[in-house]
């Protein structure tokens, strides 16, 4: 990209990015941004992006913070080391990225919280890691965008007043805290949240329509027997439990209370169905990796399973035809935030708010969503964003060009569709959210049943 | 100043000692001690419980566990140990030449020179649906339908885990069969002694050694096992590590360490009745 950059020789001139390819005018767009960094606000470049700029600060401080590393511990689909060199480039001092996967990552938030300074995790984790005390919350008043977040976390509703589904952890139940530090949740909007949430998405079945030649349009399909020695659902058990209650709903054989938060009964239940379809050989696999996901779709060994946004893109990247399924029932939708931990203070936490104000100031919004993933403020993604992307991935608009992923490589052909349509047709349909469950205790015990049958 | 013996023996011993305390002994004590602990949804709770046991042993699903764990061991143990005692006896008795014996017995180790995750997921496009195995079968007209027990089934995580761990047992038994004296070998032959007398009178009872810690490798791996039965099964089977392995994802330390004790005493119970056979050290000071 730096090499680019150099090449055009374009000082970000606004009215020539329109015509340049979009990596291009991502590249020039940088080149306007750094050339405010070399301006006279150098210590608070990171809150630019359109919002104003407060000055002021000492230039020492601006010294010192370039000492400073931060080091972010994430899931691979949000802690992308791209945004990490971005960041970096652009703010002036460091952050590193590690990834994890989310067992790994919850138990080193948990149990080593000195090990890494920004926790990058899902909204389901909080409920669990708040009362041990190890994230550092949020002060929204030091978050310059917070109330341009779309209300789904800031209120729990839609733009249009619409309440947004309950079932297992809605963002906005476990969004505010009754005050720094606290270990207790706020009930309605407060100044002190505990994420500022960054990356989040609508899950639903992927089907190999080449296969299957009929549409599918309910969760019950994955029990299909249909489908026998054909399907697959996901092995992480909080998660899984809810794909696969989110099926047997459908299908009618229990009306549940709450999926995401089932009864030790709903439980029992449940996991004796699972068994019994495991029995008759419903099941070909239960994966556990976005790899094994995709390689058993692209294989073949199953036609309809649980499935995220990117593996199915990746599927599709292989020439093999793959649908991410929008069904009547609505999708299991999940959402990941950012936090400073507890130990950061001073110097370091300054940092931290620089970097999250830079996070949610649009690049990251618009590389996340090359990859199909939303910004939790998506009108400043959309600046990092061609027209044609913004109406494919946020518009459920048809692509007039070809669509590309952020590295440049052909993800979309023109005239294709994004499956499930628009931003709010996806995610104005979410049935639940990712979550743990009280009785987690109970349910991890039958789940292990469950994969032992 | 000349050092006694005696400190000597023990400084030699210090610093495996140490090692093993600080990366064995320690943790170990601590999950002991995790494992009588109580704990809620967010937190330990320090106080001396037996819960964690009685849930353990109350459970159905712990012995379902252990039976499909140990079903796992044994099977591989039984592969494991006829197919590296073949191996080793071919190359130890059938194989004249030094060169080639090392040679070799070398090459039984190239597959080892990948990582053992690369050699398990390897057996994927071989096995699958659409793999090499199926293709191969179905156009030579031998089947119509894919046969799908080949992958994501015990069958495959029996043949993955005794392709890993085939090795170990090569490597025992090659050992303890080259210090067998041919000289005892001959005499047997002039004797009289059929190929399968001098195998089963002198061959066998000599390499009991081998034997041994072989089987405490594999006995161990298999049932300390949780990423190879997850891959190879499709996640379709469950072991007892696997089942911890849930647990920590959720925190729930307490019961995860309560498992854990009671693994290692199945293990060491295990390791135990095989020394109890085969007396290895007295094997080991010839």
């Amino acid at each position: 990209m730096d090499v680019k950059r150099k090449k055009t020789g374009s000082k970000g001139n606004p009215t020539n990015t329109a015509k340049v390819t979009p990596e291009t005018s991502w590249a020039e767009r940088k080149v306007s941004r750094r050339d405010v960094l070399k301006g006279a606000v150098v210590a608070t470049a990171g809150l630019v992006a359109g919002s104003g700029v407060i000055g002021g600060f000492p230039t020492v401080w601006a010294q010192k913070i370039k000492d400073i590393k931060l080091l972010q511990v994430g899931g691979s689909y949000s802690s992308i080391i791209d945004i990490a060199r971005q960041a970096s480039k652009e703010l002036g001092f460091t952050i590193k990225m590690q990834n994890a996967s989310s067992d790994a990552l919850v138990n080193r938030v948990a149990t080593q919280p000195k090990s890494l300074d920004i926790a990058d995790i899902e909204f389901w984790m909080v409920p669990k890691l708040i009362p041990r005390g190890v994230l550092g919350g949020i002060d929204t008043k030091r978050f310059k965008l917070w109330d341009k977040i779309v209300p789904i976390f800031t209120k729990g509703e839609y733009p249009d007043g619409r309440k947004v589904s309950r079932q297992g952890t809605l963002p906005y139940e476990v969004q505010y805290l009754d005050g720094p530090g606290s270990k207790k949740f706020h009930d309605g909007r407060s100044r002190w949240a505990t994420l500022v949430p960054t990356i989040y998405n609508a899950d639903t079945l992927g089907i190999r329509p080449d296969i299957i030649k009929r549409p599918i349009e309910h969760w019950h399909e994955l029990l299909n027997p249909e489908f026998k020695g054909k399907t697959a659902i996901l092995d992480v058990p909080a998660i899984g439990i809810m794909d696969a209650a989110m099926a047997i709903e459908s299908r009618g054989d229990i009306k549940y209370g709450d999926k995401g938060n089932m009864t030790r009964e709903e439980l029992d239940k449940t996991i004796k169905i699972l068994i019994d379809a495991k029995k008759s050989g419903q099941f070909r696999a239960f994966w556990t990796t976005f790899d094994e996901s995709v390689n058993l779709m692209a294989a073949g060994e199953v036609v309809i399973q649980s499935m995220w946004s990117p593996a199915v893109t990746a599927v599709r990247a292989r020439g093999i035809p793959c649908y991410y399924a929008p069904l009547k029932e609505g999708y299991r939708a999940w959402a990941s935030g950012s936090c400073p931990m507890k130990h950061l203070s001073g110097l370091k936490l300054d940092a931290f708010y620089e970097y999250i104000n830079w996070h949610q100031s649009g690049w990251q919004g618009g590389f996340i969503a090359k990859q199909g993933y939303y910004s939790s403020i998506p009108e400043t993604a959309k600046k990092f964003l061609t027209d044609d992307e913004w109406g494919f991935w946020y518009g459920g608009k048809a692509a007039k060009g070809d669509i590309k992923d952020p590295y440049g490589k052909l993800q979309e052909k023109a005239g294709s569709i994004r499956d499930g349509g628009s931003f709010w047709e996806r995610m104005g349909n979410v049935a639940c959210w990712n979550t743990v469950m009280d009785e987690s205790r109970y349910m991890v015990r039958k789940w292990n049943e469950f994969i032992a049958a | 100043m000349k050092l006694s013996q005696r400190v000597v023996s023990y400084l030699q011993v210090a610093p495996l000692a140490l090692v093993m305390l600080v990366f064995l002994g320690i943790p170990a004590v601590m999950i002991l001690t995790v494992s009588f602990f109580d704990y809620d949804e967010f937190d330990l709770i320090p106080r001396f419980i037996f819960g964690n046991y009685v849930e353990l042993i109350e459970s159905g699903l712990t012995y379902s566990l252990y039976w499909s764990t140990i079903k796992f061991a044994v099977m591989v143990w039984v592969l494991t140990l006829v197919i590296g005692f073949t191996a080793s006896y071919f190359l130890v008795f059938h194989v004249r030449a030094l060169f080639w014996k090392i040679a070799l017995f070398l090459v039984c180790t190239v597959p080892f020179w990948t990582s053992n995750i690369i050699r398990m997921i390897s057996w994927i496009p071989v096995l699958g649906r659409e793999g090499l195995v199926n293709k191969s079968l179905m156009f030579l007209g031998i089947i119509d339908q894919p046969l799908e027990f080949l992958l994501f089934s015990n069958f495959a995580v029996v043949l993955a885990y005794v392709h890993l761990y085939t090795l170990f047992m090569v490597v025992t038994l090659f050992n303890s069969m080259a210090r067998i004296d041919p000289a005892v070998i001959e005499a047997a032959v002039d004797a009289g002694a059929s190929r399968w007398q001098v195998i089963t009178q002198i061959v066998i009872p000599l390499s009991k050694t081998g034997i041994a810690l072989g089987s405490i490798f594999v006995i161990a791996l298999v049932m300390g096992d949780f990423f190879v039965v997850r891959i190879m099964s499709g996640g379709q089977s469950a072991s007892v590590v696997l089942a911890m392995y849930n647990e920590i994802a959720l925190l729930q330390y307490p019961p995860a360490a309560a498992s854990a004790v009671v693994l290692v005493i199945i293990v060491s119970l295990m390791v135990w009745g095989i020394l109890r056979i085969v007396d290895v050290r007295k094997e080991l000071s010839n």
